[in-house]
């Protein structure tokens, strides 16, 4: 395993969530499940991070602070969505503002799903980042997410992607 | 140590002063994330955070910037060097206090405010802890008639008999050097969101990690320097160094981090007081 799976830095960038996904991040760090036994450290700067962990459904207006943030962060990179608004813009779906996905902005790698998703989410999607981040290091190409065939409300708006619902999944 | 050749020495102290450096780190998270009640990152972490920050990709600023870093590390590497060959204890902390400047000076030529709140932070800390390294050298001085370091071991006892006080303000001192709380206004290494890294969020990658190999260096140096304190005996020395840095990793997670004001009323005030009557004591 390369040093660089050994030591993911996390840097966690809140596009306009409602702070669920952001709480229940942070829960990761406590005692109870302490990702820092893998070597995760929450950093507050993305030039220090190897994870882009991005939270909420991203609109108009912080797309380019978005795409700033991801520029910022040293190759090689993971990127994780986290939260059903990262993947189909959750309970903003088709509102006039909503993009419908941080993956229309920047490559995603790992997608966790849940409103918010759960620390033993989190960490299983970590878990997948880091060896993600391996396969990076050593040279590898590897595949984007598939988006999670989930919505929580249909689309209201004609010219948007229509989303699949849950049955069809 | 008379008939082992200086270069080989040199070499050696260079190669293996961050090994020793980072695994005191390795202790030093291990041992704040069991008193936090978490089981905490492997032992050598230190060692991984570091090799993965040089195989980054490296994202340059400016150049500028880039050389400090650099200067950084090398004048920690001649601190070093000077200490491991008992070598003018003056020109050590000259050389130590350079390396901190380049440190400040590489966070002063970027533009994030941070960074620059950082490097004044870094400026009070200094104004905080220097005069307390003067003094102790003033005091080893009167000690022992010299201000070479290699003097120290032809005492024939130790120092810590004679600067007790000198020692307790040395690790007070060596609390701000290594960024423990309640002194780590510059840049922290538990509080990554405060200050945004501070001094060192303008650097990334590999260069970040020059700044992680010179903090790697600057243990070695805290903690020799308190080991020195107890000459006689090797594990004696050894036990004190590890006695002061457990102090300050519980310290550490003792207490909150403090204000710049605060930190240099309390080094003007208590240690710098500490360490004049040791000097008033063992004045001949």
């Amino acid at each position: 395993m390369k040093a660089l799976a050994r030591s993911p830095w996390i840097c966690h960038y809140n596009c306009n969530s409602c702070n669920g996904c952001d709480i229940e991040l942070l829960a990761c760090l406590t005692p109870l499940y302490d990702v820092e036994r893998f070597g995760v450290i929450n950093v507050g700067n993305p030039k220090h991070a190897d994870i882009l962990v991005v939270t909420g459904s991203v609109n108009h207006r912080n797309a380019r602070v978005l795409k700033n943030i991801y520029d910022q962060v040293p190759k090689p990179n993971v990127v994780v969505a986290l939260g059903v608004c990262t993947s189909s813009g959750g309970i903003f779906a088709g509102c006039y503002n909503i993009l419908g996905g941080i993956d229309k902005v920047i490559p995603v790698d790992v997608f966790v799903v849940g409103c918010p998703p759960k620390p033993e989410a989190m960490i299983d999607g970590f878990a997948k980042a880091i060896g993600l981040l391996d396969a990076k290091a050593k040279g590898l190409s590897t595949p984007l997410a598939e988006k999670p065939r989930i919505c929580m409300v249909p689309t209201v708006r004609p010219e948007a992607e229509a989303p699949v619902s849950s049955e069809k999944a | 140590m008379v008939d082992v050749p200086q270069w080989l020495i040199i070499i050696l102290a260079l190669v293996y002063a961050p090994i020793i450096g980072l695994f005191l780190m390795g202790i030093e998270r291990k041992l704040s994330a069991r008193f936090q009640g978490r089981i905490g990152p492997p032992l050598f972490q230190p060692y991984y955070d570091l090799m993965k920050l040089f195989s980054k990709e490296a994202l340059v600023l400016n150049r500028v910037q880039i050389l400090y870093a650099y200067l950084h590390l090398a004048f920690m590497m001649v601190t070093v060097v000077l200490l491991v060959l008992g070598q003018d204890l003056l020109l050590v902390l000259f050389a130590h206090a350079f390396s901190t400047i380049c440190l400040i000076l590489g966070g002063m030529c970027v533009r994030s405010p941070y960074s620059r709140i950082g490097s004044h932070r870094k400026i009070m800390q200094m104004v905080a802890y220097e005069p307390i390294m003067i003094l102790m050298v003033i005091g080893i001085y009167i000690n022992q008639g010299s201000f070479m370091g290699r003097d120290v071991f032809l005492l024939g006892k130790p120092m810590l008999l004679t600067l007790p006080l000198i020692f307790v303000a040395f690790v007070v001192a060596g609390m701000i050097k290594l960024d423990k709380s309640p002194f780590d206004v510059a840049t922290s290494h538990h509080a990554h969101q405060e200050l945004v890294k501070g001094i060192t969020i303008e650097y990334s990658g590999p260069f970040l990690g020059i700044i992680e190999l010179t903090f790697a260096y600057e243990v070695f140096v805290i903690f020799g320097v308190m080991a020195c304190f107890w000459t006689t005996n090797l594990w004696a020395g050894l036990g004190l160094a590890l006695a002061g840095y457990g102090t300050m990793i519980l310290v550490d997670n003792l207490t909150a981090r403090l204000t710049t004001n605060w930190m240099v009323r309390y080094m003007w005030s208590i240690p710098l007081v500490l360490a004049l009557s040791n000097l008033i004591w063992i004045y001949k």
